[in-house]
């Protein structure tokens, strides 16, 4: 039988203890034990890329993380993206180009972008595709995402005033 | 989620021991791309997980000059493409690493998951086979080493006997002189299961084929190595003979079967096509000149 465990980790910056089943995945821990519901479920399997969340820095799918498996780390969501009210490009970029209609894909594909972006500063369009090769959208036709990424590039290379 | 328990082995002896107590349903979680989605859609019944990714031989990867590759089992599709040595040297593993599902799959998959789900279709196979590859199991019984070509027995089934995993993977140093490529075809250019994948290894001397190996995925119930294709072209110069005599030994020896991804007659003529890429490739890297993974 399963059973609950304590499960302490950082989240979006912040120390986070929490209660969860031990046969939660993270997405189910994210979204049912904690609240955070911009990491969406969409096929539950890997395929589509709507629970994007970073693990110790690296893009994952919260859907094929056990909860249990991170203990001791640092989860980052698209609740944790913005500092404060500022949006990070990438989210400004997407509201510009309206990059996104039902929205349900769009936080993976932030999160997905904004690992990009930190690994790869200045990509180029065949790079951003390839990235976000398993994110799905069945809205925008993906051109104003790729647009809207490498708009933030550009905008995040540029010296600010 | 069915049922179940989670535990995270410290170490190789732990692994071993709760896998033992755990029974035929406790499974190896690595990178858990395939054994989460299994475990949810009940397709495999598990009641406990035990977490590899603790166990520091487990998520190793050490390229020591001349000494070969050892690949944790759970060592990630990412640093396994972040690592130069890796690049450098087994640049077939990384036209592997670098096509397995997409960014935020690569951020947790690994060979050694790969090889244990033993799908026909497995991406790290073919690469593993073609390099010569061993994998080193730990069990009850103590540790013993399976060549990878020797691993997977049928569609999801392979040599592990009950509380055994794979701990690592070694690959032998690549001779002088030798090349090795990894391609797949699949209808998109990324995130898909291979309608047949092909990996390639070659070794010359004097100009002479010396050693081949041409592994055919996808295909066939397991990754299968196309003796008749290496026979074709050890002897000779590598010429567009032997390349050609390689890829009919290929379409030859397949066994593929008619589903949604692909039919007989495609997955067949798929073999030879990739099969003659392969080798161009693997003469390619053996020259020393360079050729990508992927874009």
């Amino acid at each position: 039988m399963s059973s609950r465990i304590i499960i302490s980790t950082e989240i979006n910056g912040e120390p986070a203890e929490f209660l969860s089943d031990e046969r939660d995945s993270l997405l189910e821990a994210l979204r049912d034990r904690l609240g955070l519901m911009g990491t969406k479920e969409g096929c539950n399997n890997g395929n589509c890329g709507a629970c994007a969340v970073l693990l110790d820095g690296r893009l994952v799918n919260a859907c094929l993380v056990m909860a249990a498996e991170v203990e001791g780390s640092q989860v980052t969501t698209v609740e944790g993206l913005a500092e404060q009210d500022r949006l990070i490009p990438v989210q400004e970029t997407f509201l510009e180009r309206g990059a996104l209609q039902c929205g349900i894909c769009t936080p993976g594909f932030l999160v997905a972008a904004h690992a990009l972006l930190q690994e790869h500063p200045r990509p180029t369009e065949e790079q951003v595709r390839y990235w976000l090769a398993g994110n799905l959208c069945r809205c925008t036709g993906y051109d104003k995402i790729i647009t809207a990424v490498l708009d933030a590039a550009e905008r995040a290379d540029a010296p600010s005033g | 989620m069915q049922d179940l328990r989670y535990a995270r082995a410290s170490s190789v002896a732990e692994a071993a021991r709760l896998l033992a107590d755990g029974g035929p349903t406790a499974r190896v979680l690595a990178g858990g791309t395939d054994v989460i989605v299994q475990a949810r859609e009940r397709t495999r019944q598990i009641t406990l997980f035990v977490d590899i990714k603790g166990i520091p031989e487990a998520v190793d990867l050490r390229a020591a000059n001349g000494e070969g590759l050892t690949l944790g089992a759970a060592t990630p599709c990412h640093q396994i493409y972040g690592d130069a040595a890796v690049t450098s040297s087994y640049p077939a593993l990384i036209d592997a690493a670098s096509l397995i599902g997409g960014t935020a799959i690569q951020g947790r998959a690994s060979f050694g998951g790969n090889l244990c789900n033993s799908s026909p279709a497995a991406d790290g196979v073919p690469p593993l086979i073609a390099l010569g590859a061993s994998a080193l199991i730990a069990g009850p019984g103590g540790e013993r080493r399976v060549p990878v070509a020797r691993f997977t027995t049928g569609p999801g089934q392979n040599v592990l006997e009950e509380g055994e995993f794979v701990v690592a993977l070694e690959v032998p140093a690549p001779a002088p002189a030798s090349g090795a490529r990894f391609l797949r075809f699949i209808p998109r250019n990324e995130m898909d299961i291979a309608v047949v994948n092909v990996a390639s290894s070659l070794r010359f001397d004097g100009g002479e084929v010396v050693e081949a190996c041409v592994v055919v995925g996808a295909a066939a119930p397991t990754a299968l190595v196309v003796e008749a294709a290496g026979e074709a072209l050890v002897g000779s110069p590598l010429s567009e003979e032997s390349i050609a005599a390689a890829a009919a030994a290929a379409r030859d020896a397949v066994r593929p079967i008619d589903d949604m991804r692909g039919s007989i007659r495609q997955r067949r003529h798929l073999a030879g096509v990739l099969t003659e890429r392969t080798l161009r490739d693997a003469a390619r890297r053996a020259r020393g000149e360079e050729v990508v993974s992927h874009p």
